[in-house]
């Protein structure tokens, strides 16, 4: 009976990590294809296809977009994260609570939402569709994240460690630059890492904001409607590599903690 | 203007509606160790705050050599904390934090380094230059603080607490080590602490805080010794007290009439005063062949065996509120529910005016 119950519950397990991955293994077996179409049977394994998206400048291109948006947009939202956190956690300010609600509540807001509206915003501020204004909405998107890791470390110990080195006399940038960056380090760094998985692989934002100059989830996007070819599948195996390199990042400067 | 190091002048501070120090004044002088002993929120960690910057008070000044810092920033005054926490920062090796202060004056890397060595030399970590702090126990990280403090030589040094979180046996040895460093460099030293022990084995200079003012100030031994206050006798050490009221005073003495009985003793008091008389626990003597005066009779209660002594507390025969608090040999015979004869010599009692 209990071996029953366990192999019962083995196999639940495997049907619920096959519904999550086996979407992921399709696509990255099938990108491995060596014939023109990404359906079975399985002839590969060949990187034909990886040298097609290679070769495709619109596709590198996109690529590169994407990367220079995910990491400046990354490097904006936890730049003012980490100023925002700081503020909370050292200043008394007025309706702090208020406020601190206010900063986080994007997290609650869908992507189509801040997308249309930061579209009607720019229309009429006069600032065209291009990846600045994607990289605008994605700092919208990623500053509540950033504050709400940052904030949860920036923990009342660090107050004296501050307070010491403004007391052998560091003005308060050299505080923030000497000190304080460098104790919250990890969760700057997993701040900034989160970030850039959720800018890199972000479409609805990219989609409304960017025109001529588009990211990669967009640009895979438009190769799709022309229908399905392995060459979508080798470029979505990338896009899913360096999420997975990401998060990785992310995880390990979030653990490297642990000893101090 | 005073020749003293600090001095404050008619402090009071207030946290919201809450008052937590009521117009203190207290000069410091140079090369001094000042202790301020007293229970928590007494005052005096905020007292100490004020000195180094971190709280300005909300009425009274704060002069250090003469100038007004009362509302200079930490940065910019002349003193530098040691935090109870030590404060150190985590991502730099001991050299570099004893060498913070000094970097932040512009000194260049070789004789900032060479300088946090001798200050580590000092505190007797000159081993431990390229570690990191977490690298290190509570007592030599309380060392790494102390050095950090002293390279940039303040004309104060606060000491918030510092032996607090370190374990007894540490806590005395690091307390003798402390006095020593003090002597060694002569930088004046003010020390917070609610260790009453800690206070008389450090302090030149001793004050006696409670509910935001100062009860007592003084060496050590003449506020042990003659305390000026109930609450500085009861605090800084044990004592017993019988309160009274002064019935007769002519040439200088002065008769009280208390629960024990009316005791005789020298003093100013007017007549219809009321007093407190106060006996240190070593004063008191048990049995028959006592002192001059007597205090009756009163029951054993509890006997405390310390190893050099037994600690004796007994309730007054003929006031069961009266506590007697004294001190016995090892050797003394004495038992739980002993009725025995109390009483101590008339220049041994502290004469308290309420």
């Amino acid at each position: 009976m209990r071996r029953i119950v366990r192999i019962a519950a083995w196999l639940y397990a495997l049907a619920v990590y096959g519904f999550i991955f086996l979407p992921v293994i399709v696509l990255v077996l099938f990108s491995l294809q060596a014939t023109s179409f990404p359906i079975p049977p399985f002839t590969g394994p060949s990187l034909r296809w990886y040298q097609a998206v290679l070769s495709d400048t619109r596709l590198t291109s996109a690529l590169v977009n994407s990367l220079a948006v995910a990491i400046l947009s990354s490097a904006a939202a936890v730049t003012l994260g980490f100023l925002s956190a700081w503020g909370f956690a050292r200043f008394t300010l007025p309706s702090s609570t208020l406020l601190r609600g206010l900063i986080t509540l994007p997290l609650t807001v869908s992507y189509l939402i801040i997308g249309m509206g930061l579209l009607v915003l720019f229309n009429w501020a006069g600032l065209p569709k291009s990846l600045l204004a994607a990289g605008i909405g994605h700092v919208v998107i990623n500053l509540p994240l950033c504050f709400a890791i940052i904030y949860s470390q920036m923990g009342d110990h660090q107050i004296n460690i501050e307070r010491a080195a403004r007391d052998l006399g560091a003005p308060e940038w050299k505080v923030l630059l000497l000190i304080t960056v460098p104790v919250m380090a990890p969760a700057i760094f997993a701040g900034f890492f989160l970030s850039m998985t959720f800018s890199w692989d972000e479409f609805v934002i990219s989609f409304l904001l960017t025109r001529f100059d588009t990211t990669l989830p967009v640009e895979i996007w438009n190769l799709l409607r022309s229908g399905l070819n392995p060459k979508t599948n080798a470029v979505g195996s990338l896009v899913f590599a360096v999420s997975i390199v990401l998060v990785v990042l992310f995880e390990l400067t979030l653990l490297r903690r642990t000893p101090a | 203007m005073s020749a003293s190091l600090v001095d404050i002048s008619s402090v009071s501070h207030r946290f919201g509606q809450q008052v937590v120090l009521k117009n203190v004044s207290l000069q410091i002088e140079p090369g001094s160790y000042t202790i301020l002993l007293g229970p928590s929120g007494s005052g005096k960690t905020t007292l100490l705050s004020i000195l180094g910057g971190f709280v300005t008070p909300s009425e009274g000044k704060v002069f250090i050599r003469g100038e007004d810092c009362t509302s200079v920033p930490p940065a910019k005054r002349p003193t530098t904390t040691v935090f109870q926490d030590y404060a150190l920062f985590p991502h730099m090796t001991v050299g570099a934090n004893v060498g913070f202060g000094l970097r932040m004056q512009g000194v260049d890397g070789a004789r900032r380094a060479a300088k946090a060595r001798e200050a580590l030399a000092l505190v007797g970590l000159a081993a431990a230059f390229d570690k990191k702090p977490h690298q290190l126990s509570g007592g030599q990280r309380q060392r790494v603080a102390l050095a950090r403090a002293l390279v940039i030589e303040p004309a104060v040094l606060l000491l918030d607490e510092p032996l607090g979180a370190l374990d007894l046996k540490l806590r005395r040895q690091m307390q003798d080590e402390l006095k020593a460093i003090q002597k060694r460099v002569g930088t004046a030293f003010i020390h917070v602490t609610h260790d009453q022990e800690e206070a008389m084995a450090l302090a030149d200079h001793c004050v006696v805080m409670n509910d935001g003012r100062i009860e007592d100030e003084g060496p050590p031994e003449r506020v042990y010794a003659r305390p000026a206050t109930r609450f500085s006798a009861t605090f800084m050490g044990e004592s017993t007290i019988l309160s009274g009221t002064v019935t007769e005073a002519k040439s200088g003495t002065v008769t009280v009439a208390t629960s024990a009985g009316p005791i005789s003793l020298p003093g100013a008091p007017q007549p219809g005063a009321k007093v407190a008389l106060a006996i240190r626990p070593e004063h008191l003597v048990l049995g028959a062949t006592g002192g001059a005066v007597a205090l009756g009779s009163a029951k054993v209660r509890d006997v405390v065996f310390q190893g050099s002594f037994k600690r004796i507390l007994a309730s007054s025969v003929e006031d069961p509120t009266l506590q007697f608090i004294a001190k016995a040999p090892a050797s003394a015979a004495v038992q739980p529910g002993d009725t025995i004869a109390v009483s101590c010599n008339a220049g041994d009692i502290i004469l308290l005016t309420d």
